[in-house]
């Protein structure tokens, strides 16, 4: 029993220096003088292996849970003879939980896994101690444009992710299910609130964009200089981001109904 | 100024409850090549790691240039480490950027240099090392001996004070092998560069250092001019220097009788 008490505690103080070194790794990589001429063109790059790589999954991804939704939704509605707000359930579904979550789980997977797996790689091949040596701050040369890339790519991913996910289903609701397109989208626009559903919606991206490359940036950058280490460091990007996702997905949900 | 460029006093270091240093005390004077040898695992590249303040150490100083590295801030471990170049074992070339553009990153990062300067100062340390038409290749494109002369050609960009050297020798085959230890050594009395070599390559490293030390054990078990450790009696540098599989370092690693294992 006290073996048992003992290791509880150690894997809670463990947690929680992990936690506090990653909040002072965050902060330590987030706060410095402001150097922009410097930092956006390497932002600008970044923006585009963790962005731009990432928009075929998101489109595809958005395409067919779109389509998925439509048939889903027309299915049950025709029961309640309500197919006219298929355009609602679809556009108030995934604008405001399928496209942050989904685009976040995803996001994680493509862009997350990447970014551990360079920086670890990085670490491994003394190419950030190298750096050091040459006294440039890898946090401000590697992390941080990769970090601000991520919290930038993300809620623009999520929003593609909706805009697809609509015309998703726009194709199987009203193009082959037969659905009327004016009813389709008037009711989409009458149901779906710029502040409450799109604003939050895009703030849920930016708060998955944060966490999702914070953790991605922390395992790479404290990877232990192994294959296995770089191994272990994406795979705890890809489960520790996704279960941030779930979890913080359910807290700012219910901020957001409350009307914060 | 003092003659050292380096001077490491009573320096004591632990690593995961293992003292690799107890009580160590070095000197590395300015314009020499000074070479620390040593078995494999007694700490060598740990002392590079602590003169340029990436590790610190438990007790005792390190003065670089006078200053001791680790009570530096940030800002000051920065400047002081301007004068420092590293020549790391893997060459830790930046795989993502051509050779040029590896040669050019510190000049990019500390300088406002013109492109066409930059461009002449590049082709200068690729020329130097003799890699100038290799100036559009990518590390992956490199053989080992290449990618550590162009990691060379960058530590020197800035034009550094003291050049640390770990491991420049091993896995080489014994042409590039002795391009490198020419290249150092000219190098070193051409740019009138301190030179620190950490190798266990005896015959290279000795052939072209003015001073030697020999650490094991934790501590340096000694010291001298070159002359001076090839002709040392006692046992411990006698195996390192001769290549003995036996001797004050066992061959074997500590076990159990070998009968009893067996009749496991």
């Amino acid at each position: 029993m006290i073996t048992w008490i003992e290791n509880l505690g150690r894997i809670g103080l463990q947690f929680c220096e992990h936690v506090g070194s990653s909040g002072v790794f965050l902060l330590r990589t987030i706060f410095r003088r402001p150097r922009l001429v410097r930092l956006l063109p390497l932002v600008i790059e970044q923006i585009y292996y963790v962005g731009v790589l990432s928009v075929l999954i998101i489109v595809v991804s958005g395409l067919f849970i779109g389509m998925v939704l439509a048939l889903q939704g027309y299915n049950i509605l025709q029961r309640f003879g309500a197919v006219t707000q298929l355009g609602q359930l679809v556009a108030l579904s995934v604008v405001r939980e399928l496209g942050p979550v989904i685009g976040g789980l995803l996001f994680a997977g493509r862009a997350g896994s990447a970014l551990t797996a360079e920086i670890g790689l990085m670490q491994t091949t003394e190419q950030l101690a190298s750096m050091e040596m040459m006294a440039v701050n890898p946090l401000w040369r590697v992390i941080a444009p990769r970090f601000w890339a991520g919290v930038i790519s993300m809620p623009v991913l999520i929003a593609i992710f909706c805009v697809v996910a609509v015309f998703g289903s726009y194709l199987v609701g009203v193009d082959w299910l037969g659905v009327d397109a004016g009813q389709f989208w008037s009711n989409m626009q009458a149901s779906v609130d710029f502040r409450t559903d799109v604003v939050n919606g895009i703030i849920k991206g930016l708060v998955f964009g944060v966490v999702i490359t914070w953790v991605a940036v922390y395992q790479g950058y404290y990877t232990a200089p192994t294959a296995a280490g770089i191994s272990r460091a994406t795979t705890k990007t890809v489960v520790y981001g996704s279960l941030a996702v779930l979890g913080l997905d359910f807290i700012l949900t219910s901020f957001m109904l409350g009307g914060w | 100024m003092s003659d050292n460029f380096v001077e490491i006093s009573d320096l004591h270091f632990a690593h995961n409850d293992h003292w690799v240093f107890k009580n160590i005390n070095l000197r590395i004077q300015r314009g020499k090549i000074t070479a620390i040898m040593g078995p494999s695992g007694a700490g060598k590249t740990t002392i590079l790691h602590l003169i340029s303040a990436q590790l610190r150490p438990q007790l005792g100083k390190v003065l670089v240039n006078n200053v001791d590295i680790h009570s530096l801030d940030q800002s000051e471990l920065y400047k002081t480490r301007r004068l420092m170049g590293m020549l790391f074992q893997s060459g830790a070339l930046f795989t993502n950027l051509s050779v040029f553009e590896n040669i050019a990153f510190p000049l990019r990062e500390h300088t406002k240099l013109p492109e066409d300067i930059i461009r002449d100062v590049v082709l200068m340390q690729l020329e130097m090392v003799g890699l100038r038409g290799a100036r559009e290749l990518m590390p992956n494109e490199l053989s080992g001996g290449m990618a550590r002369r162009v990691a060379l050609a960058r530590a020197l960009a800035l034009n550094p004070g003291l050049m640390m050297y770990d491991e420049p020798f091993t896995g080489q085959d014994p042409i590039t092998m002795g391009v490198l230890v020419k290249l150092i050594k000219h190098l070193n009395d051409i740019l009138g560069l301190t030179s620190i070599i950490v190798s266990h390559d005896v015959a290279e490293t000795i052939g072209i250092a003015d001073y030697v030390y020999v650490i094991a054990d934790s501590k340096v078990i000694g010291e001298g001019t070159a002359q001076q450790i090839m002709n040392d009696k006692s046992p411990l540098i006698n195996q390192f220097i001769n290549g003995l599989a036996d001797g004050p370092v066992p061959f074997r690693y500590p076990a159990k009788k070998y009968s009893e294992d067996l009749l496991l």
